[in-house]
């Protein structure tokens, strides 16, 4: 049995539905993740596993518990905010105690408790601080140790690295990971950064507009989208409109309007004649100078269009002789060299049978 | 940095200048009048002697010497300060949950409802508090009812108008605004998501509200009862509208000093005993906010 089973939860709005029939299973010691753009549902969602809002229809079990009628502050279930929510008028250490004061614990059990946080979230001495004399990172890990400081079944996580700049962010996300690993307590992490979903998650729940889109592995969401908009929501991705000639359990061929014939992975259910796009990553894109014989099967002629030089890696986006644009990704680890091509010159682009991916639900 | 200096004396100097002639200046005059002898006719005597005619001239403390004879005038003080301390209480009792009613009301019905908060400031302060003597008057459905209760109970009618109970009901009437206003200023810049973290991470109503809201309200409870404790310690149309011959209290007392009695030196000698006794109840109350709001900057 899962620890918490979410099943066919709706929450409406007026007319406006927020999370349409919903169903989730979350296994404990996991770190599971809703992603989706803002408005998908997500928050909806966390806000009724916590307790504040109420589904219309459905069922929210905690160890098989219907969690019906039961008040956020009855539900083992903790949440760090998204702007922290510390109590100003308290003192880190009061502020990590609240939960175990709450729950009535002996004084000294609280303060063992709170010592034993706060050396965990790496604050030793910071007990005596108030949370206005804390930086974004330090009231982070106080929010953080205040949420697991009474042990919840589960931790709900709203968005909480938002509010960061990028390398604090780096930094928590790796301290993240590791005080869920160390703890061994149940996260559901909500948030609208693919990359963060992708870096922290043991599984993603791709969200949107109140549906779920995909439930997996991040490899699997990355690399096997399930449709469309999960392609172009997680990393980038190219599209060209296709239509299916060929379907055999080995492969998919594709004829793209002024291209040409592409070979592309099998998928179940598509047949002959489908019409759809098909979604290519950059960095299964390669470029190459034209006098260069591709051996690949998957090969056509185009111009630089454009580049993005971000350091560690160019992004080329190249015309194709349809008038299609493709990105290919190419990593700068010649020394020495941060660019191969220049705008307007011509290259060849190929890409391996088994790469991209047929989408039949575009648009 | 000449030119700065220029720009804040233009900015700081009216209301100094207004400060110095209208504070500063009267309270000098009277302590230098309740050290002095009250004419025989009102007013003071000169300080120095004119004619052979006048007994007393010059200095002396016998206001002060006066105050101290005589326990009834530590009695009104004390009574005073406990009708200021009621008013205050009952004040904040009544404020507190209308506040909170309002900071958690939608945006336009929020400013409708403090609209209505200060809408009685509009009609003049005699004509509200006389208002009060016809709703607690004998005749007045209040009495008449208030009476029929007490009698089904066998207990004698009691007249709700001239009596401390009157007094203290238009005290609280006055001041209730002044309460109203500092604590929905400040409830109203809760962030919500605090009671959110607090009933997530176990409180039930009541902790919220000990917890979290109370504490967090403190310094709008201290300025909403400083603005009303100190009006009420000196006001007296209230008792003299509303209070009977027994209800004096400090600000009548002073009043009459100047009006009836005419004893210029006893009633300053009085305001400015009233005036260091509440300048030290602002102290008391500002350290005591300062040590229960902690080391955070209010």
């Amino acid at each position: 049995m899962a620890l918490l089973e979410i099943r066919n939860v709706t929450r409406r709005f007026g007319s406006y539905t927020a999370v349409d029939n919903v169903s989730i299973d979350v296994e404990a010691g996991e770190f599971f993740t809703l992603l989706g753009p803002s408005g998908c549902g997500k928050t909806t969602l966390l806000r009724m596993i916590a307790g504040f809002d109420l589904p219309d229809s459905g069922q929210i079990l905690l160890d098989g518990k219907d969690m019906v009628g039961i008040p956020p502050e009855k539900r083992p279930v903790h949440t760090v905010f998204q702007t922290y929510a510390l109590f100003p008028h308290m003192t880190v250490a009061d502020n990590i105690a609240f939960p175990l004061k709450m729950a009535g614990k002996a004084p000294q059990e609280i303060k063992k408790r709170v010592n034993e946080l706060l050396e965990r979230v790496h604050l030793p001495n910071f007990g005596n601080r108030f949370p206005h004399e804390l930086s974004g990172g330090q009231k982070q890990r106080v929010a953080f140790a205040r949420g697991l400081v009474n042990r919840p079944r589960l931790l709900l996580l709203d968005e909480p690295l938002g509010a960061l700049d990028a390398k604090l962010r780096e930094e928590m996300q790796i301290e993240l990971i590791n005080l869920q690993k160390e703890i061994g307590i149940t996260f559901i992490f909500v948030t609208h950064a693919q990359d963060e979903a992708l870096a922290l998650s043991h599984r993603i729940a791709v969200m949107n507009r109140g549906n779920v889109e995909q439930i997996d592995e991040p490899s699997k969401i990355y690399s096997a989208p399930r449709n469309y908009f999960v392609a172009d929501f997680i990393g980038k991705i190219s599209v060209m409109n296709a239509a299916v000639m060929e379907a055999v359990p080995s492969h998919l061929k594709l004829a793209i309007e002024g291209l040409g014939e592409v070979t592309a992975p099998a998928r179940e259910g598509v047949e002959v004649g489908d019409k759809g796009v098909l979604a290519i990553r950059p960095e299964q894109v390669r470029i190459s100078h034209p006098s260069h014989e591709s051996q690949l099967k998957n090969h056509f002629r185009g111009k630089v269009h454009d580049f993005l030089y971000v350091g560690d890696v160019t992004t080329y986006i190249v015309e194709l002789v349809n008038g299609a644009y493709i990105e290919a990704l190419l990593p700068n680890s010649a020394p020495g060299r941060a660019k191969f091509f220049e705008v307007d010159d011509e290259v060849t682009i190929s890409w391996r049978h088994d790469a991209g991916i047929f989408l039949n639900d575009s648009q | 940095m000449k030119e700065k200096r220029l720009a804040r004396l233009l900015v700081s100097g009216p209301p100094l200048l207004f400060l110095i002639v209208f504070f500063v200046a009267p309270s000098l005059i009277m302590i230098l009048t309740s050290f002095r002898f009250p004419g025989e006719f009102g007013g003071l005597a000169p300080i120095t002697l004119p004619d052979k005619a006048i007994a007393e001239y010059g200095f002396t403390s016998d206001a002060y010497h006066f105050f101290f004879s005589d326990f009834i005038y530590t009695e009104i003080f004390l009574k005073s300060f406990a009708v200021a301390f009621g008013t205050t209480l009952i004040c904040l009792i009544l404020a507190y949950p209308l506040a909170v009613l309002i900071a958690r009301s939608r945006k336009h019905l929020r400013n409708l409802m403090v609209l209505l908060v200060i809408l009685p400031f509009a009609s003049n302060f005699l004509i509200r508090i006389y208002a009060w003597m016809i709703i607690l008057g004998p005749e007045s459905a209040l009495s008449h009812f208030v009476n029929t209760v007490l009698g089904a109970f066998g207990i004698a009618p009691v007249t709700l108008l001239f009596s401390p109970f009157a007094v203290l009901v238009g005290m609280v009437y006055v001041h209730l605004p002044f309460m109203v206003l500092p604590l929905y200023t400040n409830l109203e810049k809760h962030d919500p998501s605090l009671l959110d973290a607090a009933q997530d991470l176990g409180a039930n109503a009541w902790q919220r509200f000990w917890r979290v809201t109370w504490p967090l309200s403190l310094p709008g409870v201290f300025s909403g009862s400083a603005l009303v404790f100190i009006p009420v310690l000196g006001m007296f149309a209230v008792p003299d509208i509303l209070g009977g011959t027994g209800d004096i209290l400090i600000g009548n007392l002073i009043k009459d000093q100047f009006l009836g009695t005419r004893d210029w030196p006893f009633g300053s000698a009085l305001s400015i005993m009233l005036t260091l006794a509440v300048l030290s109840v602002a102290g008391l109350t500002t350290w005591f906010a300062r040590s229960a709001t902690g080391q955070r900057a209010l």
